[in-house]
C-alpha cells in the first residue's frame, strides 16, 4: 500500500519541462521529506500529485495503493484520501471554516446521508484544542485576514479532519515562528499511522526536528537526486546544495 | 439568532420541500370570461374599466394614464435595448373568469386551486401566514385574512375592492407615492391595473406574523399588472412578502406592477420580494415607499427569475429620523438580464438610508445595479450608506455598477463601497483539492457572498430562497 511516483514528467502549457523522471514510492506507515533549492519542482510535484490543470503530464504514473491516479479530477483525487496542505491557502470570503470543512466532509458521504452535527463539532473542537485554535476560528471565513501561522494551522486542521490516506505539506514550515511550528508538528504528528503515508516538502531542516521523517529525498532540477535516512537533512543543513554543483554519483 | 448557511437542510427536509426545478412550469387551459384582446388603445382601457365596474375618477385615472404611456419614449437612452423587444401590440392586458376572490380555498375553482396547492401557498398560509392574496393573471382568486386581524380594523383585499369599498383611505395615497409619469412602466399600469393588493394596518397595531401575495401567471402574450398600495398607520408594523412564477411560454411575457408603500409616523413597513419568474418574463417593477417621522421602509428583494428585470425600490424619507432600507440580492444566469438597485430620497433632518445589494452572474448572465441617494442642501445629520457587490462566476459574465450620489451640504455621511470578484483559479483549486466539485464549489462561494444578508429574510423564505440558488446553480456549473 502505497503512493507510487513512476518516471514521471510534467510541463507547464508553454512545453517547459518542470518535472522529469521523478521516482518515489512512500508507503503508509512512512514519512518522507523532500529537500531541495528553489525552483527544483518540489512544489509542481506536490500540484501534479493533486491534479493541477496548469501542468500537463507527459510520461509517468501515480499510482494510489495500486490504481492510476493520473487523469481523475482534483475533486476526486481528493475524497479518494489526497490531501495537500498549501503553501499559500486561498481565502474564501464569506464562508466559514466550520461550514467549508462540513462542506468538504459531506462531498465524501454518499447521496442522502448526512453529517452528524453533533459529533462533527465535538470531533472539530478537539482538534483545534490539539492545535491550541480559539473556538471563535469556526466562524471566521476561510483564511480571510488570518496571519501566516493561522493559515498553516488550519490546512493542518483540515488535514486531520478529512482525515486522508496520503498527505503532502507543500512547505508548511514556512513562515511559522518556533512556537507555531511546534504546533503544527504536532498536529502531523498526531496523524502519523500505519494506515497514512506523509510527503513533507522543505527548504529548511527546521521542520525536520519536530516531524522525523523516515526518509529524506533531495530534489533538483525536476528529479530526485539523492535518497538517505534522517541524516542527510543534517548534511544538507551544514554543508546546503553544494553537491548538486559537483558532478553526479554513480 | 444565526443559521448555518452551507447545510441548511438535512436531506429529509430536503426531500420533504423538493420540488423539481421545473415547479413553476405548468398552465392550464384557458377559460376567461373577459378577455380584453391583444394590443392597447382606449377601448382596451374602456374594456376594463366596464368589467371592474370602475368609479369615474378611475376610468379617468385610466385614460390619462394611457395618454402619458403613449407619449413617453422607452427609456432605452440609458437602458437595455432589449426592452425593443416588447410587443406592446400583441400583449393581451385583462384576463379573468369573472369570479370574485374567495375567501375560503374550497370555493376556488380546482385547477386554480391545484395551482397554488403545487406552489405551496395553502400550506405556507396555514403554517405561518396572517392572510394570503393569490392573484391567478388579471384577478385575485382568493383572498384572506385572519378574522381577529379584520376586527381589529386590518384592511388586506385587491386593489378594486380596496379604490372602492376604502375610497377614503386608498384615493388620498393612490398614485402619490409614484405619480403616473414617473416612468413609462408605471404610467402603463396606471392605465390598465389590476389586481394586487391594497392593506390598511391600524394606529398601533404590529401584525405578528406576514401577510403574503402570490402572482401567478397562466396565459401566454399576457402582461399582468398588478397595483399593490400598503398603508401602516402611526406606529403600526407590518411584514409584506410576495412570490411569482410564471409557466415559460414560448413568446415574451409582460409583468408590471407599481408598488406604493405608506408608513405614517413611527410605522414600520417590511416587503420582502422574492422572484421567480420564468425565463422569458419582462418584469419591469416601479416600488417606492415614504417614511414619515421615524418611520421605517425596508425593501428585502431577491431576483432570481425573469429575462429582463429592472427595478429600483425607493424610499422616500418625508419626516424627521425616517430610516428606508433596500436589501437586495440578484442571480442573474445565461439569457437573463438583472437591473436592480435603489433609490433613497432624504427628505428631512437625520434620515437614514442603507442600501446593500449583492448580485451574482453566471454564464452569460449580466446584473447591474443603478443607484440613487438625493440628499439635499438644506437638510442636515443625514446618512446613507451603499454597499455593493458583484460575483461572476464564469468570464462572459458580466456587471456593472452605476452609483448616483447627490449630497449637498456639508452636514451628512455618507459611504459607498463596490466590490467585483470571481472565483479565481487558485480558489477553485484549494477547494476542489477538499473535495468538492466545481458545482459545490460555486455554491459556497455564493453562499460566502450572500450569507449574511440571506438572514434578512424570514426563515420561511431563506429556506425557498437557499433552495432556488442552489437548483440554478447547480443547472449553471459543474
Amino acid at each position: 500500500m502505497s503512493l507510487q511516483i513512476t518516471d514521471l514528467h510534467a510541463t507547464l502549457e508553454d512545453g517547459t519541462e518542470i518535472l522529469r523522471g521523478v521516482n518515489l514510492t512512500i508507503p503508509k506507515g512512512e514519512v518522507h521529506a523532500i529537500m531541495g533549492p528553489n525552483g527544483s519542482g518540489k512544489s509542481t510535484l506536490s500540484k501534479v500529485i493533486a491534479g493541477h490543470e496548469s501542468y500537463l503530464v507527459t510520461v509517468g504514473s501515480v499510482t494510489q495503493d495500486g490504481g492510476e491516479i493520473l487523469g481523475k479530477s482534483v475533486d476526486e483525487r481528493s475524497r479518494n484520501g489526497i490531501f495537500l496542505a498549501f503553501q499559500y491557502p486561498s481565502e474564501v470570503p464569506g464562508v466559514s471554516n466550520a461550514n467549508f470543512i462540513r462542506a468538504a466532509l459531506q462531498a465524501r458521504l454518499p447521496k442522502g446521508q448526512d453529517i452528524d452535527a453533533v459529533a462533527y463539532y465535538k470531533n472539530l473542537y478537539s482538534k483545534m484544542d490539539l492545535l491550541e485554535m480559539d473556538r471563535k476560528f469556526t466562524a471566521r471565513a476561510v483564511n480571510e485576514g488570518f496571519s501566516g501561522g493561522e493559515k498553516k494551522r488550519n490546512e493542518i486542521l483540515q488535514m486531520m479532519m478529512l482525515e486522508p490516506e496520503y498527505c503532502i505539506l507543500d512547505e508548511t514550515d514556512s513562515g511559522l515562528d518556533i512556537d507555531a511550528l511546534k504546533i503544527v508538528a504536532k498536529g502531523v504528528n498526531a496523524m502519523r499511522s500505519e494506515n497514512r503515508g506523509i510527503l513533507l516538502i522543505t527548504h529548511y531542516q527546521r521542520l525536520l526536528d519536530y516531524i522525523k521523517p523516515d526518509w529524506v529525498h533531495v530534489m533538483a532540477e525536476g528529479k530526485i537526486v539523492r535518497s538517505g535516512g534522517p541524516e542527510l537533512a543534517h548534511e544538507l543543513e551544514k554543508d546546503g546544495y553544494e553537491f548538486l554543483k559537483e558532478p553526479a554519483l554513480a | 439568532m444565526s443559521y448555518d448557511t452551507t447545510n441548511v437542510l438535512d436531506s429529509d427536509t430536503r426531500e420533504a420541500i423538493e420540488i423539481d426545478r421545473s415547479r413553476g412550469d405548468f398552465t392550464f387551459p384557458e377559460r376567461n370570461k373577459f378577455d380584453a384582446g391583444r394590443g392597447l388603445t382606449s377601448a382596451t382601457v374602456d374594456y376594463i374599466s366596464n368589467v371592474k365596474n370602475d368609479p369615474d375618477w378611475v376610468r379617468e385615472f385610466r385614460h390619462k394614464a394611457l395618454k402619458v404611456f403613449q407619449d413617453k419614449p422607452m427609456p432605452t437612452n440609458w437602458a437595455t435595448k432589449d426592452l425593443d423587444a416588447i410587443d406592446f401590440d400583441v400583449i393581451r392586458y385583462y384576463l379573468s373568469d369573472g369570479e370574485k376572490p374567495k375567501r375560503s380555498w374550497d370555493d376556488v375553482p380546482a385547477d386554480v386551486l391545484e395551482t397554488f396547492e403545487r406552489l405551496g401557498i395553502p400550506q405556507q398560509e396555514r403554517a405561518f401566514l396572517a392572510g394570503v392574496e393569490a392573484q391567478f393573471d388579471s384577478e385575485a382568486a382568493y383572498s384572506n385574512v385572519k378574522e381577529e386581524l379584520t376586527k381589529q380594523g386590518v384592511i388586506f383585499c385587491n386593489s378594486t375592492e380596496g379604490l372602492k369599498e376604502h375610497e377614503a383611505i386608498f384615493r388620498p395615497w393612490f398614485g402619490k407615492v409614484i405619480p403616473t409619469g414617473d416612468n413609462k412602466f408605471s404610467a402603463l399600469n396606471s392605465a390598465v391595473f389590476s389586481g394586487g393588493s391594497f392593506i390598511y394596518i391600524p394606529k398601533g397595531l404590529k401584525l405578528k406574523q406576514p401577510l403574503q401575495a402570490y402572482f401567478r401567471i397562466n396565459s401566454e402574450n399576457f402582461g399582468q399588472f398588478e397595483r399593490t398600495l400598503i398603508i401602516a398607520d402611526e406606529g403600526a408594523e407590518l411584514m409584506y412578502m410576495e412570490g411569482c412564477t410564471a409557466p415559460k411560454f414560448e413568446t415574451a411575457t409582460l409583468h408590471s406592477a407599481v408598488v406604493e408603500l405608506v408608513a405614517l409616523k413611527g410605522a414600520k413597513i417590511q416587503y420582502v420580494t422574492v422572484q421567480n419568474w420564468s425565463s422569458n418574463v419582462f418584469n419591469l417593477v416601479t416600488k417606492r415607499g415614504i417614511a414619515m417621522e421615524d418611520a421605517e421602509v425596508r425593501w428585502i428583494d431577491c431576483n432570481i427569475g425573469s429575462r429582463l428585470t429592472m427595478k429600483y425600490p425607493g424610499v422616500i424619507m418625508k419626516g424627521k429620523r425616517a430610516r428606508g432600507e433596500v436589501i437586495s440580492i440578484a442571480l442573474a444566469n445565461t439569457g437573463q438580464h438583472q437591473d436592480t438597485g435603489a433609490k433613497m430620497i432624504h427628505a428631512a433632518d437625520n434620515t437614514t438610508s442603507n442600501v446593500v445589494s449583492k448580485s451574482i452572474s453566471v454564464g452569460e448572465g449580466r446584473s447591474t445595479y443603478r443607484g440613487q441617494v438625493h440628499i439635499p442642501k438644506h437638510l442636515k445629520g443625514c446618512k446613507n450608506n451603499t454597499e455593493c457587490d458583484a460575483l461572476l462566476i464564469n468570464s462572459k459574465s458580466r456587471t456593472d455598477t452605476y452609483p448616483a450620489i447627490t449630497v449637498k451640504g456639508n452636514q451628512h455621511a455618507t459611504q459607498h463601497e463596490a466590490s467585483v470578484s470571481q472565483v479565481s483559479d487558485d480558489m477553485l483549486f484549494y477547494m476542489q483539492q477538499r473535495g468538492l466539485n466545481e458545482g459545490q464549489v460555486m455554491f459556497l462561494a455564493v453562499n460566502g457572498l450572500i450569507s449574511d444578508l440571506v438572514r434578512e429574510f424570514p426563515m420561511e423564505y431563506f429556506v425557498e430562497l437557499k433552495r432556488l440558488i442552489d437548483l440554478e446553480m447547480e443547472g449553471s456549473v459543474g
